[in-house]
């Protein structure tokens, strides 16, 4: 008995590049956009620093606050005549890393807990959702701020508090996602086959949930981002010397009259990141979400 | 509606507790616990630490502890700032005007351009003004509220002069218009985020009214488009709007942390940071139950107001 395949009886395998969903994402401008810019900024703060002159620490005082395109210095120089573009990209790598890094964390917690809280569903879904409700009760700089004043920080630390502060969107959109799933045949199916009811929730409904996660996920990076920029601004959250383009904002305020462009690149640079990544989700909702057809 | 809305107080009241004990976990987080405040004073040895903590009743099993700062909270009794020894609750008390007021020109700023912009969106979907707008709301929130403040103070106040570039009066100068100039700037930068989420929101809800069947017979009766708007269309999607405002509320009140810090406002989120600052715990740890309060209680309004208005709410 041999096993043979003719092309004709193979399902017609199509590429992910030809799938409805990556069309209509290419499709959306904003978000293609998007994709650019975050490859671009990537690419840039990750070899940027190899190819200029000076690197984020060394300490050039006869250049203090020389203004951006004056001199050696491309960006200019802060109030310690460090190269603004040296710290530029070095801060680029920690605050996108420190985005991303909170963000698979906060999602991983919040998918986890939308998923046993929807599965479930009763009276263990119920204390978990108002769980939720309760912790966003709290204005979330609030909270972020207590928790960095708290815990000595370190840029592992600000991650993890970053995550503990926002995967409560992920957890209310996943535990939706999962309730309606839950009466589904396919999970009945493996309720009868005999599945555990962790395989059944990690690998039947989390896998079938993936599209709104992917959606909140990206959305999250804009927003960690956003509340590192904040902490760190406010000198709770990445300490100098290490760049955070946060940081760098901070103190920036008292010199806004004789050296705005210290107030001026970084703020730029978040903004930039930070719409790139909503542009990015915002495709990606529209090409995930069956109903946007409709309209 | 009486079912409905002790239905919804207890629900309150369950997240009100829950809320404490998140409070009581961050509390117990500060390094040191409740007696950081000691741990520094030079020439204090573990004795005196441990006769401290037997004092201020650390040494009881935690629960106790919990169950004894949730019914001295309930009662008003907050403790006092290690900065002043003030009670918690006045010096909050002593900020949240500031922080109420710029809270609240904020709001009928962003709810004033947000409903606007959501409307004209919605009634003329896909014109430039709509793609223009959703670009616009979605770049507003993606740029820092701080850096946003920075930006304007530089333009307006260190360029133009046109604006003070901080605090809340000038001192010596108590009259509305002084107050007023000094509202302008943190209120529309506080607002800027708002708008955008406003005008997304109200335009998605105007969509939802628009196609109903209501909207399609008052046409056909022959009022003019200007007329079944005015009166059938924005009165029914202002109601999702309600429930949406008292879901801003934490937004807003993060938001005023930041801009209050910028512009040097006497609010609440100035007094967070500056509390932080001195490591003055028990105010730090009563802004957090505050504002959280604050937030239960603007949620319980809006959706009592929501079942006020729209009866479908109260029957179901």
């Amino acid at each position: 008995m041999s096993v043979s395949s003719t092309p004709i009886n193979r399902p017609i395998k199509s590429g992910w590049w030809n799938s409805r969903t990556f069309r209509r994402f290419v499709r959306h401008r904003l978000a293609a956009l998007g994709v650019v810019m975050v490859i671009l900024l990537t690419l840039v703060c990750v070899i940027g620093p190899y190819l200029l002159p000076y690197n984020d620490l060394y300490i050039d005082l006869r250049a203090r606050f020389s203004p951006p395109l004056t001199g050696y210095h491309f960006l200019g120089t802060d109030p310690l005549g460090r190269d603004i573009a040296a710290r530029l990209l070095m801060a680029g790598r920690i605050s996108m890393l420190v985005g991303f890094a909170a963000m698979i964390l906060s999602t991983m917690i919040g998918a986890t807990i939308g998923v046993v809280a929807g599965y479930y569903g009763g009276r263990i879904g119920t204390v978990l959702m108002r769980f939720v409700d309760a912790v966003l009760s709290f204005p979330s700089i609030f909270l972020l701020l207590a928790l960095a004043a708290f815990i000595k920080p370190s840029p592992i630390m600000i991650t993890v508090i970053i995550a503990i502060t926002s995967w409560m969107e992920v957890a209310r959109i996943v535990e939706a996602e999962v309730r309606s799933l839950r009466e589904r045949d396919f999970i009945m199916a493996a309720r009868m086959l005999g599945l555990s009811n962790r395989w059944i929730m990690f690998r039947e409904l989390l896998p079938n949930a993936m599209g709104p996660i992917i959606v909140a996920a990206t959305l999250t990076v804009a927003r960690a981002i956003l509340l590192e920029a904040y902490v760190s601004f406010l000198g709770y959250g990445i300490q100098p010397p290490l760049p955070s383009w946060g940081n760098m904002l901070n103190g920036a305020q008292q010199y806004l009259q004789s050296a705005p462009w210290l107030a001026i690149i970084p703020g730029v640079a978040i903004t930039l990141a930070v719409t790139s990544f909503n542009f990015i989700g915002d495709g990606l909702r529209d090409a995930l979400d069956a109903r946007s057809d409709l309209n | 509606m009486t079912r409905y809305i002790l239905n919804r107080l207890g629900q309150s009241l369950v997240l009100l507790v829950l809320v404490s004990m998140i409070g009581f976990a961050v509390l117990n987080l500060a390094p040191g616990g409740p007696l950081s405040q000691f741990a520094l004073t030079p020439g204090m040895t573990q004795a005196d630490l441990d006769r401290i903590s037997a004092q201020m009743g650390l040494d009881r099993p935690l629960v106790v502890q919990y169950a004894d700062w949730f019914w001295r909270l309930l009662r008003g009794d907050w403790g006092r700032s290690f900065r002043d020894s003030r009670p918690v609750l006045d010096v909050i008390g002593g900020h949240f005007g500031a922080t109420l007021l710029l809270m609240g020109t904020a709001t009928v700023i962003s709810v004033t351009i947000g409903t606007w912009v959501g409307i004209k969106g919605a009634t003329k979907r896909y014109s430039i003004f709509d793609y223009a707008a959703t670009v616009g709301a979605m770049v507003a929130l993606s740029i820092p509220t701080f850096w946003f403040g920075l930006v304007a103070i530089y333009i307006f106040s260190l360029k133009l002069g046109w604006l003070p570039a901080g605090n809340m009066y000038t001192i010596g100068n108590g009259s509305f218009l002084d107050y007023a100039i000094h509202l302008i700037m943190p209120a529309m930068v506080l607002a800027l985020v708002d708008v955008a989420v406003w005008s997304r929101y109200m335009r998605t809800a105007t969509l939802d009214v628009i196609n109903q069947d209501f909207v399609r017979t008052a046409r056909a009766k022959g009022m003019t488009p200007r007329r079944v708007l005015m009166k059938h269309v924005v009165g029914n999607a202002l109601l999702p709007m309600i429930t949406l405002a008292g879901l801003q509320v934490p937004t807003l009140l993060g938001g005023a942390l930041v801009t209050e810090t910028v512009f040097t406002w006497p609010g609440m989120g100035r007094l967070f940071l500056d509390s932080l600052g001195y490591q003055d715990y028990p105010v730090v740890m009563g802004l957090l139950m505050f504002s959280a309060i604050l937030v239960l209680l603007s949620n319980l309004a809006a959706d009592l107001l929501t079942a006020f208005v729209d009866p479908r709410i109260r029957l179901t």
